[in-house]
């Protein structure tokens, strides 16, 4: 209730600030960041702990054909330590022999220790407008819950996760499609929008650390946790590019391409969204 | 020349990080290629080409989006080579045509498919602003508010602004603009709408 309180207020400001935009761009901007500051002021208000709940529910219980848990899931620093292990990814794991972002580890995890049909996992893996996160990434989103308040600390100083960040550079400077887009055509300089959404220069480390690790994060547009695949699926979406397969080696290197910009940053997730 | 050019965007893309340079690994062209197609399994074969940047893409991705001189020419002078003008040659259509298709981002997406009965967008205010009234639009292009009246609603601005809408790449290489004529974004007669919405003293954008 508290919580409709909440949003509901938050979009009477979104609503509120129309007429005066006529004003200067500066305006505009503080008003969204006075948004933004309200959905923040109240961190319990924040949908997005209830997939961390959730996740953690999941990830304790015996689930898919092998009914056992993801408790014995090694996300890097050992199996069953959760603790910190999502400021250390991406990583190298020997055990698959490639670099992993964290939902490609549980994909990993889900299908070596649960028996899960990998191809039926990555099929449909997001939810649509108005559903809760799928269970993967409800998991996710728990995980990295769990590394709140810590800083991105990946190394990715072996052969192959070089390998991979260098992949991800290439990929976000890749324009291909009928709009001719790459990342980097609304990524690639600071202070530009879109519409009136913001848009981060992820190039550049000093902006890429205050937003990358804000995800997974409950979008209040589409009121769901939207986990990092996700996001990227959703971006290529809008590059009139085709569904980005979750735990693909594109979707992996872009990950590990933003992770090691925003080394030393902050992880927040799930963060709230506009 | 294509040899030259792309040895020189590797060269670039590897000095581009400074002290990083070093240890970065270079990255094969066919390798990144297999890991896009591995990405997008699901995309139809009337879907392949848009995985593949074509040669001027691949010169822009490679340069960042700063072409030296002479690949820029390069571009320049291959993107000319693909316009396509109106049959008639008249340039100007309905502004209030162009006003809608620039505020609709549909169409190309895969959640527009199966096509409905509807026109792509242009989607202009995504990047630019337009019109005074319309106060929720981007800014990763210029502002081309009054874009007709300062330039005097000149009819070889007309025909400069159409070519720029058709493809933007043939007078400014490695733009971050979409090729809306030359990609099949937009028709041609879409095309003389846009043109209409910034060159018309009708237009807001000219109000």
């Amino acid at each position: 209730m508290k919580l409709r309180a909440t949003l509901l207020a938050a979009a009477f400001v979104t609503i509120g600030l129309v007429p005066m935009v006529h004003a200067q761009d500066s305006e505009t901007e503080k008003a969204l960041e006075k948004y933004r500051q309200m959905l923040k002021a109240d961190p319990w208000s924040n949908p997005g702990l209830l997939d961390v709940d959730r996740g953690e529910a999941l990830w304790k219980s015996p689930r898919g054909p092998k009914n056992v848990s993801l408790e014995q899931c090694d996300l890097g620093k050992g199996p069953g330590k959760v603790d910190g292990a999502f400021a250390e990814l991406p990583r190298y794991f020997a055990d698959a022999d490639r670099v992993m972002d964290l939902e490609t580890r549980i994909l990993w995890c889900m299908e070596k220790l649960q028996g899960f049909n990998r191809a039926d996992l990555v099929k449909n893996p997001h939810p649509g407008g108005g559903r809760p996160v799928k269970e993967l990434g409800a998991m996710a989103t728990y995980v990295a819950n769990k590394s709140q308040g810590m800083h991105y600390a990946a190394k990715l100083d072996q052969p192959k996760e070089k390998e991979a960040v260098a992949l991800g550079e290439v990929l976000f400077n890749r324009r291909s499609g009928p709009f001719d887009f790459a990342c980097a055509t609304c990524h690639a300089e600071s202070g530009r929008r879109i519409r009136l959404q913001s848009l981060p220069f992820l190039s550049d480390p000093a902006e890429a650390k205050k937003v990358v690790g804000d995800w997974p994060a409950y979008r209040v547009s589409s009121t769901h946790v939207m986990t990092m695949q996700h996001r990227l699926l959703d971006c290529y979406w809008q590059m009139r590019m085709p569904r980005l397969e979750l735990g693909s080696d594109v979707s992996v290197a872009l990950i590990a391409y933003l992770t090691k910009n925003a080394t030393g940053g902050e992880i927040n997730a799930p963060a709230i969204k506009r | 020349m294509r040899n030259i050019a792309i040895a020189l965007g590797a060269a670039v893309i590897l000095m581009s990080s400074g002290a990083y340079a070093q240890e970065k690994p270079a990255i094969d062209q066919a390798k990144v290629d297999a890991a896009i197609k591995a990405a997008f399994p699901t995309a139809p074969a009337d879907w392949q080409s848009r995985l593949v940047p074509d040669e001027t893409m691949r010169q822009c991705s490679a340069y960042k989006n700063l072409p030296p001189k002479a690949v820029a020419d390069a571009i320049t002078a291959r993107e000319k080579a693909n316009m396509q003008y109106p049959a008639d040659g008249n340039f100007m259509g309905d502004w209030q045509k162009g006003e809608k298709l620039a505020q609709s981002g549909f169409g190309l997406r895969f959640t527009d498919y199966p096509p409905r009965d509807r026109p792509n967008g242009g989607n202009c205010y995504a990047c630019h602003q337009l019109t005074k009234k319309e106060v929720s639009y981007g800014t990763v292009g210029p502002s081309l508010l009054g874009y007709g009246k300062n330039r005097n609603f000149g009819a070889a601005e007309t025909k400069l602004v159409y070519e720029k809408i058709y493809n933007s790449h043939a007078s400014f290489p490695c733009s971050l603009m979409p090729r809306l004529g030359a990609n099949k974004v937009l028709t041609i007669e879409q095309i003389k709408d846009a043109v209409a919405l910034l060159m018309s003293p009708d237009s807001p954008v000219n109000k």
